[in-house]
């Protein structure tokens, strides 16, 4: 009996303790995809070829504002390939030569490439130089042949260049060095050998060079005055007639330089409409015959028929959008027309020279959150009733890429994902009655069959099949997909705000978009011209009462690019996405500042720092604001002014004066101020803490039972200053005159707490700031290598509370409130390590109580994320530790920090154009949630310290309980019997 | 009855650091700027220059030039502000500008003469300390032209300072002629809640650290590391190797357990042969029930 009863925990425990000893730091190959998702975008798309005149897979070739050239399947909208080019690599145009090539041309005109069209292989690269800055253009006309080759005509820097389509070589070249001269227009009209360069010189001369495009021979150059002067854009309504306006927006003028002359005519707007208003504008498009231009939110299309003479064809105030033009046939040129009506779209194909008739006429039901058109692409192909089929590739105001056929949406891009500004997170719902559920009840049977399905894999007698089975089984659990809170917290809403204004939550477990919402407050309106959105704040996130509000977020943005422009705060709730409340603030918004109080429905006080250094309370009701008076003394802040180098600490002082009576605004006063002499240092980087960073433990215990004590103060910044000359290019100095100076600076006091200098040392500066350390990663250019440093600050000041005794009898000082006023009793420790990779971003992980150990997320150049211990860089290593440091954990000094390729959080996985890291805690304390995004989304849970406090996900419970009930089975039936053999015994 | 007292603290402070010359304290302290906690008692001036560190550009070489560095001698002010008033003069810093052969130029030998408040200040100062308000200073942020680009200002909540008299702290972070910042407060503590205290006597106890960077630690080099533990570096470091009982107790425990019950029961045959009518088939089959009869 003793044995039986203790063999049954004993078989509990052995079976707990071996599931929990999952390695977690690397993944296995079947691990991929049961807790991270990858997802890849390309931005917004700034221009699109069409590729279908072979039979093989249909495919459209678009370029980004993210610098992506990609190739996107007609048919699914999925990437076939991509290339993401550098941040300062901006493409300025594509195209498709020879059938087979796509070729790009980017940084400023300067660099022309040729890829491969079906894979996306780099064929030839041509770096083209040119005198003077211009616009660029890249043509690649079809019928320009010799031979085989095709030629390439790229007017960049203010040259122009004939390429070879097959090797990239120069043919030809031909420079435009008169000074004032600004191309606006190359042309090359179909069928002839000739190149028509246009453009003003001087604001007020028309230019126009006629070249030979066999060999760049000049053939003609005419000029001719116009004294009203010219608005730089042009519309090109022929081969050999552009339109313009003139400097008042309010003619249009009509150039043709038919044969080389020059002729114009003016038309004033008022002649071809009466009720126009101030100035106009061409919009940019290149339909034969026909231009738009736009005048007060009307836009009006106009005709060319014959010698200059206007006439309007329609006039609208819907929003409208028109793509270029297409030939269809010999002499036919179609385009589409997109037009904005309620909540519909209406799509119009029409042929160039006929207004009146449309090929194609659909409307479109649109979900109001993508806003309106922005560009409109167009492909023709033959329908299987041999007539003219359309398909147009449009742009929203969202950046989604949509493709239109036959007035249905055949596919869709939520590229928008692809440039996130800020990201932060929101709980959902929690599980009750009522709350909707996704699909989360199986029938017994399924439930069944999975876990024997397990039980097999788990017993080896899986065979292939049943294998892939169970893997898709185990990325499909609908489990980690439900929109409810769960015991974990693994499950959340990563709400993120992306460069078009456009609020999206996405799921943590499997990345779907829950809800996207397109902020109106961030549309462009009479009052608010160019909206930008800033950041997001957790507003409102309701936990011990409250609870029955829903959490919301704010969303903090301004009118303009400068930062002393008008402030917008949208209030959006959290679980449906919609926009409660938005304010249009009457002064700008430079800081915001989550303070750490809530009211009595756990709205977060927030105070908002003006230009004019004003502090504006909200939300705006009395009982912050008696919130807020309480505290009034204890508010501190600073500011860094980067471009002179001066970072201030301030102070609330009173309500503000002088202007109308508002209780919610306050005047602030200069409290510090640290001023950098602006011939040696500039101001490259500053980091702080996380706000929402959770210490576990003030002491550290070391290997000789010492305790030291973390200097935790959530008002220490760092500050990374280098020498003006060294905030270029790494290598661009000497290492003498290069110094980087690293500055831990209270914000509170503004004392200097600590302040080091590298010498030889240059930016680029990517720092984290967490408990007590900073790590920073820079260059070193003595060693000719990127370098890490960390600094650790511990406080002196309670360094003699180690005594037991004093503990006990509470003679310490460990609970006394700190002032920052006392001067600190600090000591510093740092460590320098190279460092093989250069650094895009990095953070580090935070868990729900902070007992897990940390790891530093480093966000290579290769675009991936790389964990790497804290215990690497920590200062307290040394060449030879003794065997109770060795102990405590401490590795043995190297002099560059290991890179381990199992210790890539993103696996085999790129996060292109990586941007960011954040990490959220779990409610789990082992886990913490990591987001990386750039132009790609990567989510995964990590565990620093590996699981230690859960099972893992495939735990199969179902082999626990058969084990379970067959041990009590077993129990019962011996029993019974020992029973049974008892009484028989006592009977004998 | 207050002018008495001011007098009489007055008359206190000269005595107790006899500078008969002058109505206020000038303290000096010359610090090498890395012995932060050394600063308390006021020294008596040392005659000859003692160089503060110097800038950290310098070549090792530079003491033997320092002969042939020029000196000159500078002053620049420190001026006050109480609450929000505007800052008006409060004392002089005074220094030596030592030129480096090379072109650098430091401060050393600072020294500090504090104007003594004046009675308008103190009723200031008291406004300050009953407001629990703020007392701040500025210096100009470049010793040679001031105010240079602008003034680094600092300030502290003026219930920090009185102690016996007014003790006051000054740190000043210098980068060459260059006032990066000056960090001001109490010597000691500033302990909150901050009690209103007026202080015994109206004279300043002034200590002043001059500071300049640090130099960073270079990262370490190991050549011959690198040349022979190549295979090392690459390798996660091994777990310490852990004892017999520590890898094994998980078995140990039950074994234990198993041979403790089974001597139990040895215990138990005996026993049990002795009481029992002789039944070899009930001993093989199971002790337990055994262990149960009377």
């Amino acid at each position: 009996m003793a044995i039986r009863s203790f063999f049954v925990p004993f078989l509990l425990f052995v079976l707990c303790f071996y599931s929990s000893l999952c390695p977690v730091l690397s993944l296995y190959e079947d691990q991929v995809g049961l807790m991270d998702w990858h997802q890849q975008y390309i931005g917004k798309v700034k221009q699109a070829v069409f590729s279908t005149q072979k039979t093989g897979r249909r495919r459209v070739i678009v370029s980004t504002e993210e610098n992506v050239i990609a190739s996107l399947d007609l048919r699914h909208g999925e990437i076939f390939w991509r290339h993401l080019l550098g941040s300062n690599d901006v493409i300025d145009g594509i195209d498709i030569g020879l059938g087979k090539y796509v070729i790009t041309l980017s940084s400023g005109g300067s660099i022309l490439r040729s890829w491969n069209l079906p894979d996306g292989q780099l064929v030839w690269e041509s770096f083209l130089q040119g005198p003077k800055q211009s616009k660029s253009f890249l043509l690649v006309p079809t019928n320009l042949k010799t031979e085989k080759d095709n030629e390439i005509v790229v007017f960049s820097n203010g040259r122009l260049h004939a390429v070879s389509c097959i090797d990239g070589e120069v043919l030809w070249k031909k420079d435009f060095e008169a000074e004032s001269f600004e191309v606006q227009q190359v042309i090359k009209p179909p069928g002839s050998d000739l190149i028509y360069v246009v453009g003003f010189a001087a604001s007020s001369q028309f230019e126009m060079y006629q070249i030979n495009a066999r060999n760049g021979e000049l053939l003609k150059h005419e000029s001719a005055t116009l004294s009203s002067g010219f608005l730089r854009e042009v519309s090109l309504v022929s081969s050999e007639t552009i339109v313009a306006l003139d400097s008042t927006g309010s003619i249009l003028l009509t150039i043709s330089f038919q044969n080389g002359e020059i002729s114009f005519q003016q038309t004033p707007i008022s002649n071809l409409y009466e009720d126009s208003a101030g100035p106009a504008v061409i919009i940019p498009s290149s339909v034969p015959g026909i231009f738009a231009i736009k005048t007060n939110a009307i836009t009006i299309f106009i005709r060319v028929i014959g010698e200059g003479k206007l006439e309007v064809v329609e006039k609208t105030n819907h929003e409208t959008a028109v793509s270029d033009a297409l030939p269809i046939s010999e002499g036919e040129q179609a385009f589409a027309l997109i037009q904005h009506a309620g909540g519909e779209m209406h799509l119009a194909v029409k042929l160039a020279h006929d207004w009146d008739s449309n090929l194609l006429k659909e409307s479109i039901k649109m979900d109001q959150q993508r806003g309106l058109v922005h560009k409109v692409f167009i492909n023709n192909y033959i329908r299987t009733d041999r007539s003219h089929g359309f398909r147009v590739l449009i742009v929203m105001e969202d950046h989604s890429l949509l493709l239109l056929q036959q007035g249905l949406i055949v596919w869709s891009r939520e590229d928008g994902l692809a440039s996130i500004i800020d990201v932060t997170t929101s709980e959902l719902p929690l599980e009750r009655d009522g709350v909707s559920v996704a699909k989360v009840e199986h029938n017994l049977f399924e439930w069944l069959e999975g876990h024997m399905l397990k039980l097999k894999g788990t017993l080896m007698l899986a065979s292939p099949e049943d294998v892939a089975a169970i893997q898709s089984m185990r990325l499909k659990s609908s489990e980690k997909s439900k929109m409810t809170r769960d015991h974990n917290g693994f499950r959340k809403l990563l709400v993120v705000l992306t460069r078009a204004g456009k609020l999206f939550a996405l799921h943590t477990g499997d990345g779907r978009i829950v809800w996207s919402h397109l902020l109106r407050s961030l549309h462009k309106s009479e009052a608010c011209q160019s909206p930008i959105g800033l950041n997001l704040y957790q507003w409102q996130v309701p936990h011990h009462h409250a609870m029955d509000e829903n959490p919301s977020v704010l969303v903090v943005s301004r009118c303009g690019p400068s930062s002393d422009a008008p402030g917008v705060l949208s209030f959006v709730d959290t679980y449906t996405g919609k926009e409660l409340s938005s304010l249009s603030l009457a002064h700008a918004a430079t800081q915001v500042i989550p303070l750490p109080y809530t009211d009595s429905t756990e709205q977060r006080l927030h105070l908002l720092i003006d230009s004019d250094k004003h502090a504006h309370l909200y939300p705006k009701t009395s009982e912050a604001l008696n919130i807020f008076k309480r505290e009034f003394s204890n508010i501190y802040w600073y500011s860094v002014e980067g471009h002179n180098g001066i970072i201030k600490g301030h102070a609330l002082k009173c309500k503000c004066t002088g202007k109308v009576a508002d209780e919610f605004c306050f005047d602030t006063r200069e409290l510090w101020s640290v001023v950098f002499p602006s011939e040696s240092e500039k101001i490259i980087a500053t980091v702080t803490r996380k706000l929402n960073e959770v210490v576990h433990t003030q002491a550290k215990v070391i290997a000789d039972q010492d305790v030291m004590y973390k200097y935790i103060s959530k008002n220490v910044l760092f500050v990374a200053t280098v020498a003006p000359k060294g905030s270029g290019e790494i290598g661009s100095v000497t290492p003498e005159e290069s110094w980087l100076v690293a500055y831990l600076i209270d914000t509170v006091t503004g004392r200097i707490l600590h302040r080091v200098t590298h010498h030889g040392a240059q930016g680029p500066v990517h720092a984290v700031f967490s408990e007590n350390w900073v790590v920073y990663h820079y260059f070193n250019l003595r060693a000719h290598r990127y370098e890490m440093s960390v600094i650790e600050i511990y406080d002196q000041s309670r360094a003699d509370n180690k005594d037991v005794w004093k503990l006990v009898l509470g003679k310490h000082n460990l609970t006394s409130p700190i002032s920052l006023f006392s001067r600190p009793e600090v000591i510093t420790k740092s460590q320098s390590y190279f460092f093989t990779h250069s650094v895009k971003a990095i953070a580090v992980t935070s868990t729900a109580k902070g007992i897990t150990s940390k790891q530093l997320l480093i966000g290579t150049i290769g675009d991936q994320v790389l964990a790497l211990d804290k215990r690497f860089l920590d200062p307290r290593r040394s060449v030879n530790p003794t065997q109770a440091e060795k102990e405590e954990g401490i590795i043995p000094l190297t002099d560059s920090l290991p890179i381990i390729p199992q210790s890539y959080v993103t696996h085999a996985l790129r996060v292109e154009g990586l941007r960011g890291i954040v990490t959220v805690p779990a409610k789990l304390e082992s886990t913490t949630l990591v987001f990386a995004h750039g132009v790609d989304l990567f989510f995964t849970q990590l565990a620093p310290s590996r699981t230690y406090d859960s099972l893992t996900e495939d735990f199969n419970y179902a082999l626990l309980l058969i084990t379970i009930v067959a041990l009590v089975a077993a129990i019962f039936v011996t029993w019974r019997l020992s029973e049974r053999k008892e009484l028989q015994e006592k009977w004998r | 009855m207050k002018s008495v007292k001011v007098i009489v603290s007055f008359v206190l402070t000269l005595s107790l650091f006899s500078f008969p010359s002058s109505g206020f304290q000038s303290d000096e302290l010359l610090l090498d700027d890395e012995e932060f906690g050394l600063e308390g008692s006021p020294r008596p001036r040392s005659p000859e220059p003692i160089l503060t560190r110097s800038p950290p550009v310098t070549a090792p070489t530079r003491k033997r030039h320092s002969d042939l560095d020029s000196d000159s001698k500078i002053q620049f002010s420190l001026e006050h502000a109480f609450g929000d008033s505007d800052f008006s003069p409060a004392g002089t810093f005074s220094a030596r500008l030592k030129t480096w052969s090379h072109g650098g130029q430091t401060l050393t030998k600072l020294r500090f003469s504090r104007n003594s408040f004046t009675d308008e200040d103190k009723e200031k100062f008291k406004n300050l300390l009953k407001s629990d308000d703020f007392y701040r200073i500025r210096i100009p942020s470049n010793v040679l032209n001031p105010p240079g680009r602008d003034f680094v200002i600092s300030s502290v909540k003026a219930r920090c300072l009185p102690r016996e008299g007014l003790d006051e702290h000054f740190v000043i972070h210098m980068e060459g002629i260059n006032v990066l910042a000056v960090n001001y407060g109490s010597p000691g503590s500033c302990p909150y809640p901050r009690n209103l205290k007026l202080p015994a006597k109206w004279s300043f106890n002034s200590h002043t650290v001059l500071k300049n960077s640090e130099q960073a630690p270079r990262a370490p080099v190991f050549t011959e590391e690198i040349l022979g533990g190549e295979n090392a570096e690459g390798e996660v470091v091994p777990p310490p190797e852990r004892s017999f009982w520590a890898k094994y107790w998980m078995y140990l425990i039950p074994l234990g357990l198993i041979v403790m019950n089974a001597v139990t029961q040895a215990m138990n045959m005996p026993e049990e042969q002795a009481t029992g009518q002789g039944q070899p088939g009930a001993v093989q089959r199971g002790p337990s029930p055994a262990a149960r009869r009377r």
